[in-house]
């Protein structure tokens, strides 16, 4: 199969950094995703193909990840966090209002494939809780009237 | 574990001094000086998991409790293996194992023989903090061999590593992570692998069972008979569970957890779960005799009676060159033994012959009065190098594969590979060449010296493309160059204890020139591989026209003469002469003993038409149906004796199942002998052994009766009271043919006692056209393949059509 330019130059250089062909496919499986958009059995076997893996190994590792999906996500991945420090800044009112915004549940992804929506482990921001990701940008402080706009602002962006 | 020794170590367990090479893990150096530590994921010869935490213990200086199958040891190190921090942790240990699992022990197929029940009982807590329900899932089959049942899976992951560093298969993987993670097989629901069986019976608890004997019986129910495979040349040993049944003992289970024998825990597809011919509904249990044109039932009388009558009446009329003998390569050795016995001193004519897979008789006269050059199964673990030439032994000979790519893993042994098609070994191979298919010969002469051999191995002519593994470099046609064939060579003279292995791509006048280019190599050995269980054993026994038993010359009969008084000096006729001379109706009789010729051969079955023909099988084979009086065979698995695999390496065959009206082979032979009035004693040496004193059975001495017993057992000096003891004929066997003189003990004990090849005859060039391999591969076995449920269900799930080549002749 047919990755981008930018992919496959990035790929080679990595196999630079590694003693071992195999130790390249976690960050691999990423940049595959980003472009792909989720890891087809294609992907699976095309990379397994070049790491000298059996797509089964591929998977495994995949199911180890749960950044990495082998399912098609919304073109924004929502990831809401209810770890402690967000929980107690009321992360839980923050993703049951996405959950109505976008009126799809945990691991859903709106008809429109716009977006998915996932409530995750923390994410380092604890900070400036409850925080959320949406793919690699993060949205800090959030209530739900934030949370609208930030999610106004990609719709406006994903439909433009 | 690979270790380069670097002294002793000594430290302290629970008080005891415990001294161990250094680099030996804790939970060893603990074993070794009896001292139990709990495991689950340590399983020796297997990568390190530390999955399980079971096998914490303290270790003093450290401030948490360690795992002691991770922990290498060090001077000084003070264990503590049992106090209330280690039962404590244990005990946690067992709660959270149980967390999901069900504590449905009585109606799991484990139960009895599991290792989390044992471990409960020994370590575990009688409670539960857990009060959540468990979380159930359904089992599900995997493949016809291998079932799966995920909430018994304690995830200490053997079965992915078995399969993966073991076996080369990589079938099976983890999925998610944590309390979610699942055991997964490679095709999403399903398994395309080998299905060897390794993950069933490694696995610890009752996860993974298997279509042959799940929930059929329990462990304790069986008996428990230590065997030899009979399947392949390789001779593995295998433990059958058999249970009484309607029609006698019924073999339910085969299985190697005891470790013991040249195969530790290995055993393939067949070895493991292809004993369910024995049971196939088509088994013959009564002799046919034919009337009016129709194979029909008769007694063993009657049929005896027949036979000795025909057959007496040739040998009278005709002379014994009208009878032709066809023997198998699976019988035991002793049947062998004894069919040409009874061919050269019963009929009195060399005509004896069976299904030739390897030229062993060129290897004798190579060998012969050569230092000891074979080498053994067991050889093959240790060898620092092997060098493998032409066949597939992850098809032909699954042990073989095992023991390489182990030696490979665990020792880092060089192998060099040789072969015209890409086999899957070369994934071991240190360096693996590709040549045209027929030139392993061409390859013999280089390797002896003959460069005029290296045109056709750098690929003149129509060779297949290449193997892009290669680690020759490619010289312009894409393969090796001459240049890189000479420093192949160069490198194999430099192997020192190299050992050769080769198919039967390699006979005939190419075996002295390996043997030649080995006997330069200090320590090298070599092993001819033939396809079936005794195929070595009846080449040994001398299944042959021109050779007796240790390939000595008909024309030079010596001992034998002595010891049968008289044996024919004219050679015999070879299987495809029998034919000949039957169509030319010269042929009276034809006696067949454990062997489809007509099937394998592609014989014209009217070839026979006029002669008297007598099959003794287990199933009515295409030799069979045209027979005139059929006997019914017992197997390998239901009659005692020897067998030799393919490296020589004779072992202990054990009556393990049984089906009435079936008889062994032996006693066939012997039966037929007596009906043709011929005096037994002649053939089988019994009732003539030494008298003794059977000791006092009561009072102080008592139990002297016994020890005597076993004493004359071990000695071979026991009384062979019966014309059909197989013991009888293991006496003479072990007295006449060269290098049988093996320990009698230790063969008893169960352990494979390697014969040599350095004092046998001069043995004889043969005809390569008579070696026709049987080209079974994992999941066919000759007849015994074609009545195996398991191997046809396996087959047709792997949607392979049976290949033309399936007729078997053994
Ligand atoms: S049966 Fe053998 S090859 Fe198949 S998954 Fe189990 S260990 Fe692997
Ligand atoms: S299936 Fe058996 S061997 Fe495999 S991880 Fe589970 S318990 Fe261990
Ligand atoms: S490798 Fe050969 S001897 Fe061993 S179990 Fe398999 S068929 Fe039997
Ligand atoms: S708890 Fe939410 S970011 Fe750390
Ligand atoms: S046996 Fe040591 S962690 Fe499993």
């Amino acid at each position: 199969m047919k990755f981008s330019d930018q992919f496959e130059s990035r790929f080679a250089e990595m196999l630079t950094h590694y003693p071992t062909k195999r130790s390249v496919l976690v960050p691999t499986l990423l940049f595959a995703q980003d472009e792909v958009g989720f890891l087809s059995d294609e992907v699976i076997h095309e990379l397994a193909g070049r790491l000298d893996l059996t797509d089964l190994e591929v998977r495994n590792v995949i199911s180890y990840y749960s950044m990495l999906t082998t399912k098609p996500r919304g073109k924004y991945n929502v990831q809401v966090c209810t770890n402690i420090a967000c929980m107690l800044r009321g992360s839980d009112e923050l993703f049951e209002h996405c959950k109505e915004r976008l009126g799809i549940g945990h691991k859903g992804t709106t008809p429109d494939g716009l977006f998915s929506l996932e409530e995750v482990e923390c994410i380092g921001a604890c900070s400036w809780a409850p925080a959320a990701q949406v793919n690699y940008d993060f949205h800090e402080n959030l209530t739900p009237e934030k949370m609208d706009k930030v999610l106004d602002e990609y719709k406006k962006k994903g439909t433009q | 574990m690979y270790l380069i020794f670097m002294g002793d170590v000594t430290l302290t367990v629970d008080g005891k001094k415990v001294t161990a090479p250094a680099g030996t893990l804790l939970i060893e150096a603990c074993k070794s000086a009896g001292i139990e530590v709990p495991s689950f994921c340590y399983y020796p010869n297997l990568s390190l998991q530390g999955a399980c935490r079971m096998c914490l213990v303290k270790i003093e200086k450290m401030p948490k409790l360690q795992t002691a199958c991770t922990t290498v040891i060090s001077e000084g190190m003070i264990v503590t293996t049992d106090n209330d921090e280690v039962r404590q942790a244990r005990k946690s240990m067992v709660e959270l194992l149980l967390g999901n699992h069900p504590l449905d022990c009585p109606v799991c197929d484990a139960g009895g023989e599991c290792e989390l029940q044992d471990m409960t009982f020994s370590y575990g807590a009688a409670e539960s903090k857990y009060i959540d329900a468990k979380n159930h899932k359904e089992e599900q089959q995997w493949s016809p061999v291998v079932y799966f049942d995920r909430p018994r899976c304690i995830l200490c992951y053997r079965c992915v590593r078995v399969c993966g560093e073991g076996m080369d298969v990589w079938a099976l993987g983890v999925q998610n992570r944590g309390v979610n993670s699942i055991i997964a097989p490679n095709q999403e629901d399903h398994l395309d692998c080998e299905e060897c069986g390794m993950c069933i019976d490694i696995c610890p608890v009752g996860a993974l069972t298997s279509g042959a004997y799940r929930y059929k019986t329990r462990p304790w129910e069986m008996k428990h008979v230590g065997t030899t495979c009979t399947h392949c040349a390789d001779g593995c040993k295998t433990t059958l569970g058999v249970r009484r049944c309607d029609t006698g003992m019924e073999i339910v289970r085969g299985d190697n957890r005891d470790k013991s024998g040249i195969n530790g825990d290995f055993l393939c597809i067949k070895g493991r779960y292809a004993f369910d011919f024995a049971h196939h509904a088509e088994r013959l249990t009564q002799p046919l005799i034919r009337k009016d044109g129709q194979l029909t039932p008769a007694t063993w009388e009657e049929a005896f009676e027949l036979i000795g009558k025909r057959f007496a009446e040739v040998r009278e009329k005709h002379g014994g060159q009208a009878i032709g003998v066809v023997g198998s390569t699976r019988a035991t050795n002793e049947e062998d033994y004894l069919l040409q016995k009874f061919a050269r001193v019963v009929l009195g004519s060399n005509n004896i012959d069976h299904h030739r897979t390897a030229d062993f008789p060129a290897l004798a006269a190579a060998l012969s009065g050569k230092p000891e050059m074979t080498a053994s199964m067991r050889d093959v673990f240790n060898a620092p190098a092997m060098l493998l030439i032409g066949n597939n032994p992850t098809e032909q000979h699954p042990l073989l594969a095992w023991q390489i790519r182990n030696n490979v893993r665990l020792h880092r042994a060089r192998l060099y590979v040789v072969n015209s098609q890409p086999i899957k070994l070369r994934r071991q191979a240190a360096s693996s060449t590709q040549i045209p298919a027929g030139s392993e010969g061409k390859l013999a002469a280089f390797l002896a010296g003959d460069d005029s051999a290296l045109d056709v191995l750098v690929g003149a002519g129509d060779s297949p493309a290449p193997d892009p593994s290669t680690s020759l470099s490619a010289g312009s046609r894409g393969c090796p160059s001459p240049h890189d064939w000479i420093a192949l060579r160069e490198k194999l003279r430099g192997e020192a204890n190299l050992v050769i292995i080769f198919g039967s791509e390699i006979c005939g006048n190419n075996i002295p020139s390996l043997v030649k280019f080995a006997s330069a190599i200090p320590g090298a050995k070599v092993i001819c591989l033939a396809d079936y269980a005794n195929s070595r054993g009846a080449a040994d026994m001398g299944l042959y026209p021109d050779l007796l038993p240790g390939y000595h010359r008909v024309t030079d009969a010596g001992k034998f003469r002595e010891e049968w008084g008289g044996v024919p000096e004219v050679r015999g006729l070879t299987l495809p002469e029998m034919v000949e001379s039957a169509k030319a109706g010269d042929l009276k009789g034809f006696y067949v003993v454990g062997a489809n010729p007509i099937g394998r051969f592609g014989v014209d079955p009217y070839a026979f038409s006029h002669s008297f023909v007598v099959v003794q099988d287990m199933f009515l084979t295409e030799t069979a149906v045209m027979a005139d009086v059929v006997l019914p065979a017992a197997n390998a698995y239901e009659k005692s004796g020897t067998f030799t695999n393919t490296c020589g390496d004779l072992q202990l065959v054990k009556k393990a199942g049984e089906v009435t009206g079936s008889k062994s082979d032996f006693e066939m032979i012997v039966r037929i002998a007596d009906a043709m009035g011929f005096d037994v004693r002649k053939l089988v040496p019994f009732g003539r052994t030494m008298h003794f004193d059977t000791g006092q059975s009561r009072g102080v001495q008592s139990g002297e009766a016994d020890r005597h017993a076993v004493w004359l057992q071990a000695q071979g000096l026991e009384p062979k009271m019966s014309p059909f003891d197989p013991m009888a004929i293991l006496d003479e066997i072990q007295r006449l043919v060269p290098g049988y003189d093996v320990s009698r003990i230790n063969l008893l004990a169960g352990n494979d006692q390697h014969t040599t090849l350095a004092g046998s005859g001069p043995g004889a060039l043969q005809n390569a056209e008579l070696i026709v391999p049987a080209q079974d591969d994992l999941f066919s076995s000759g007849t015994l393949g074609r009545y195996s449920r398991t191997l046809n269900s396996v087959i047709e799930n792997h949607h392979k059509e049976p290949a033309e080549t399936d007729v078997a002749a053994d």
